[in-house]
């Protein structure tokens, strides 16, 4: 705000609020950042570059803060963080060429996760396009599997309009990334600019929804008549904002709730009903449950392989009922008996009047019985034997933050870890790649993620591979002064990878030791606190210090270097032929065997 | 087995490449595609014939339906529908084998559409299984094909159906007069000319 008010005296005066309600002449440039201000954007992430440079130059006279990343795969990363942690659209912007190209891994990080991002990039004037210019690349041809959709604007009366239905795609029915590519003649030229006029035509009706009252009274029988139900939650019930409507599901029909990966935070850890995680690192009462189910009730979620073990075995006496807005998803991996195509929240409204209530003790004993005393052990209880294992860590860090944290982490054992240890009961207090698995992601994503919530406490959870992806991030969060904690889970191994080898490759750990840097040296450099923990003793201290700390504050924590995580479904085995935690660990499993 | 998908589609550069980029990404391979103009401006329709197992033609339509630039899609091999393909055929013609040639152009309703000193030009049209039919005399009666060329499947259902999506949205105005206006008029001798060459 305080750059429009610097540039009062400037004859386009585009900072003016009028602006998007009233036709003006102006600058392709000018309009791009006309119509993020009038789509409500505040915040960008990007880096500048030749083709993209009258963009920047006409930022000044708007009201949006622009976040300078290290590399543009982060750029991707903060918006897809941002658009996770506060479910609006994230936006990042990039030059033409390698800038782009950068762009893309972020880019399909949100596409396997269906996270609403804008992505803007230069391109080189229209008069060259194809002509294999400077930092010329086709971005819109390369990036077209990985995108909901996108556009290539070189006339600039096109760009409000295409910017516009970006916005509108990407939020949309099944949200996700859209890429606008401006070329740089578009961005110099004028014209009109009418934010209201650029409104896109009302949205095609989609044919393929459908939760009639036929399948609804379908779905409601197979629910009456059910023994042993089970609501899978997944990432749709915070895209539909269906949290209390999936809360009410449950408890009126007393049907326990297992989340995936993505749905962890999609209903509260702590809630009786919630049974955990399910999948390949899912807890064994929790897979167990779903293959002794006779309905399942799969809400907002796709039957993803790291869920479903070896599909011809899975969940094979349930009647399945799926709802789902993607028509896509239905039948693609599990074949389901009742399809509620739509919105989650609307189909929840429609079904749940006429839903009984009805007593599913039995069925709840049963999967109680199964978690033994597991639900009442304590881990922070047990005897300290010198070794600090990543499940310490996750147990202190949930306790000392209250739960209260957004938690930010990357791929591979340490984010499986904090999914098992870490007690989420916020939505969108998990921030996590789950369909790309992007090492990398955690770092920049969290600065998206405080970027959007500057009141939350942020804190990054990474393994040592996955932090040197992207750790060049650690200048953009002191150069933004971000108050954001990160925990380095060092374990000398590209862990996840090793284990594999351990279990499924004779313990022939070829390219999985690793060397890292000294990272509190590294925090250092770029004028950020650290601290190492060593011993089981220091971790909560240690998070105290860092919590209570002005300012961003990183922790290496040194962890047991060949630990696994437990338990785990070899890919391809059924859900319920896990590989149990063994008994001589001093993290026994946590649950009678079943 | 083979599917027959009719897409209508909006009428914009790229919106091909995301179709057949598509299939490419489900790895189903396209047996035949026909894009032409239809009855509204700014709508194309696509016939996309593709070789698929049976259970996934609602993947493929679900996944067709992702595309911004797609407006509606109908499975049209289930329904009753009128299946067309247009095929031209360059055959070695003599003084000798005219006759034969003009006799089976007649049993199969194809037009001779160029004659040449040693070759004519057969225009047949009709389903697939009718074209592979001349073509399978015309081999085994000793004729040699030297061109041929088909334009795939065209299919519209039978009866009053036509698309509720396209009548529901607003922007996709039908063809009129206005809406040709801007184009430039075809004269009366080109459109005889484009006649005879027909």
């Amino acid at each position: 705000m305080s750059n429009s008010a610097k540039n009062g005296s400037d004859n386009m005066n585009s900072s003016d609020p009028a602006m998007t309600s009233q036709p003006t002449r102006l600058t392709g440039a000018e309009t791009l950042w006309a119509t993020l201000v009038g789509e409500g954007v505040r915040d960008v992430f990007g880096y500048p570059g030749g083709a993209i440079l009258p963009a920047y130059d006409a930022l000044r006279k708007f009201p949006i803060r622009h976040i300078l990343v290290r590399h543009e795969q982060g750029a991707a990363h903060m918006a897809d963080g941002y658009a996770r942690a506060s479910g609006r659209v994230g936006v990042a912007i990039a030059t033409s060429g390698p800038g782009a190209t950068n762009l893309v891994t972020g880019i399909a990080n949100a596409m396997l996760d269906s996270i609403p991002i804008v992505c803007v990039t230069g391109q080189v004037s229209s008069k060259v396009l194809g002509t294999d210019a400077f930092q010329e690349v086709d971005i819109t041809g390369i990036t077209l599997p990985v995108t909901k959709h996108n556009y290539l604007v070189s006339r600039t009366e096109d760009i409000a309009p295409a910017l516009r239905e970006a916005f509108r795609v990407a939020q949309s029915g099944r949200p996700g990334p859209v890429l606008v590519d401006i070329t740089k003649d578009a961005q110099q030229n004028s014209a009109i600019f009418d934010f209201e006029a650029a409104a896109p035509a009302p949205y095609r009706p989609h044919p393929m929804l459908r939760a009639d009252s036929t399948s609804i009274r379908e779905a409601l029988e197979l629910l009456r008549a059910a023994k042993r139900p089970v609501i899978l939650a997944g990432h749709g019930i915070l895209h539909s904002r269906a949290l209390e409507q999936v809360r009410t599901l449950a408890e009126r029909a007393q049907i326990p709730v297992a989340c995936t990966l993505l749905g962890l935070t999609a209903f509260p850890a702590s809630h009786p009903l919630n049974l955990g995680m399910m999948g390949m690192h899912g807890e064994s009462w929790v897979n167990t449950a779903i293959q002794q189910a006779d309905v399942l009730i799969a809400c907002g979620m796709r039957f993803d392989d790291r869920v479903t073990g070896a599909l011809t075995t899975y969940a094979p006496n349930a009647k399945k009922i799926h709802i789902e807005i993607d028509p896509a998803e239905i039948n693609k991996n599990v074949r389901v008996d009742v399809a509620l195509i739509g919105d989650l929240k609307e189909v929840l409204e429609t079904l749940l009047p006429l839903l009984p209530e009805r007593n599913s003790s039995p069925w709840l004993n049963a999967i109680s019985a199964m978690k033994g005393d597991a639900s009442v052990r304590d881990i922070q209880h047990l005897p300290d034997n010198g070794h600090l294992y990543s499940a310490h860590v996750m147990h202190d860090l949930w306790r000392e933050t209250n739960g209260d944290a957004i938690v930010v982490t990357d791929v591979g054992q340490h984010q499986m870890w904090e999914a098992q240890y870490y007690k989420h009961d916020r939505p969108r207090s998990l921030i996590t790649s789950g369909g790309l698995g992007t090492m990398g992601f955690a770092l920049p994503a969290a600065i998206g993620a405080k970027v959007a919530c500057p009141d939350k406490e942020v804190w990054v959870v990474a393994g040592d591979g996955g932090f040197q992806m992207t750790s060049a991030e650690l200048s953009t969060i002191a150069q933004e002064n971000l108050n954001i904690n990160i925990a380095i889970i060092n374990n000398g191994y590209l862990g996840m990878v090793r284990q594999w080898q351990e279990f499924f490759y004779d313990k022939n750990y070829q390219s999985t030791p690793l060397l890292s840097p000294d990272f509190v040296k590294l925090a250092a450099a770029h004028g950020i606190r650290g601290a190492h923990v060593r011993k089981r003793g220091e971790v909560v201290s240690t998070v105290q210090e860092a919590r209570s700390h002005e300012g961003a504050f990183l922790i290496d924590f040194h962890v047991e270097q060949e630990d696994s995580v437990y338990p785990m479904i070899p890919s391809g085995a059924a859900l319920h032929e896990m590989i149990r935690r063994p008994s001589e660990n001093p993290l026994v499993e946590t649950a009678s065997e079943a | 087995m083979l599917h027959t998908f009719v897409a209508l589609v909006e009428d914009k550069p790229g919106v091909l490449t995301r179709v057949a980029s598509l299939f490419r990404r489900l790895n189903v391979n396209i047996t035949s595609l026909t894009v032409g103009n239809t009855e509204r401006e700014s709508i194309s329709r696509m016939t996309i014939v593709a070789d698929a197992a049976e259970d996934r033609a609602h993947r493929i339509m679900a996944s067709l339906y992702k595309l911004e630039n797609v407006l509606e899609v109908d499975d049209v091999g289930r329904q009753s529908a009128v299946v067309r393909e247009l095929a031209l055929l360059k055959v070695v013609c003599t003084p000798q084998t005219r006759a034969d040639l003009f006799q089976l152009a007649e049993v199969f309703h194809a037009r001779i559409v160029d004659l040449a000193p040693e070759s004519l030009m057969l225009e047949i049209t009709g389903s697939a299984s009718k074209i592979e039919g001349l073509v399978q005399i015309l081999v085994q009666s000793n004729h040699k094909i030297l061109e041929m060329a088909r334009t795939g499947r065209m299919a519209m259902r039978r009866g009053h159906h036509t698309s509720r999506v396209v009548e529901a949205l607003s922007d996709a105005t039908p063809r009129t007069e206005s809406a040709l206006a801007g184009k430039p008029k075809l004269v009366a001798l080109d459109l005889i000319a484009q006649e005879d060459h027909a």
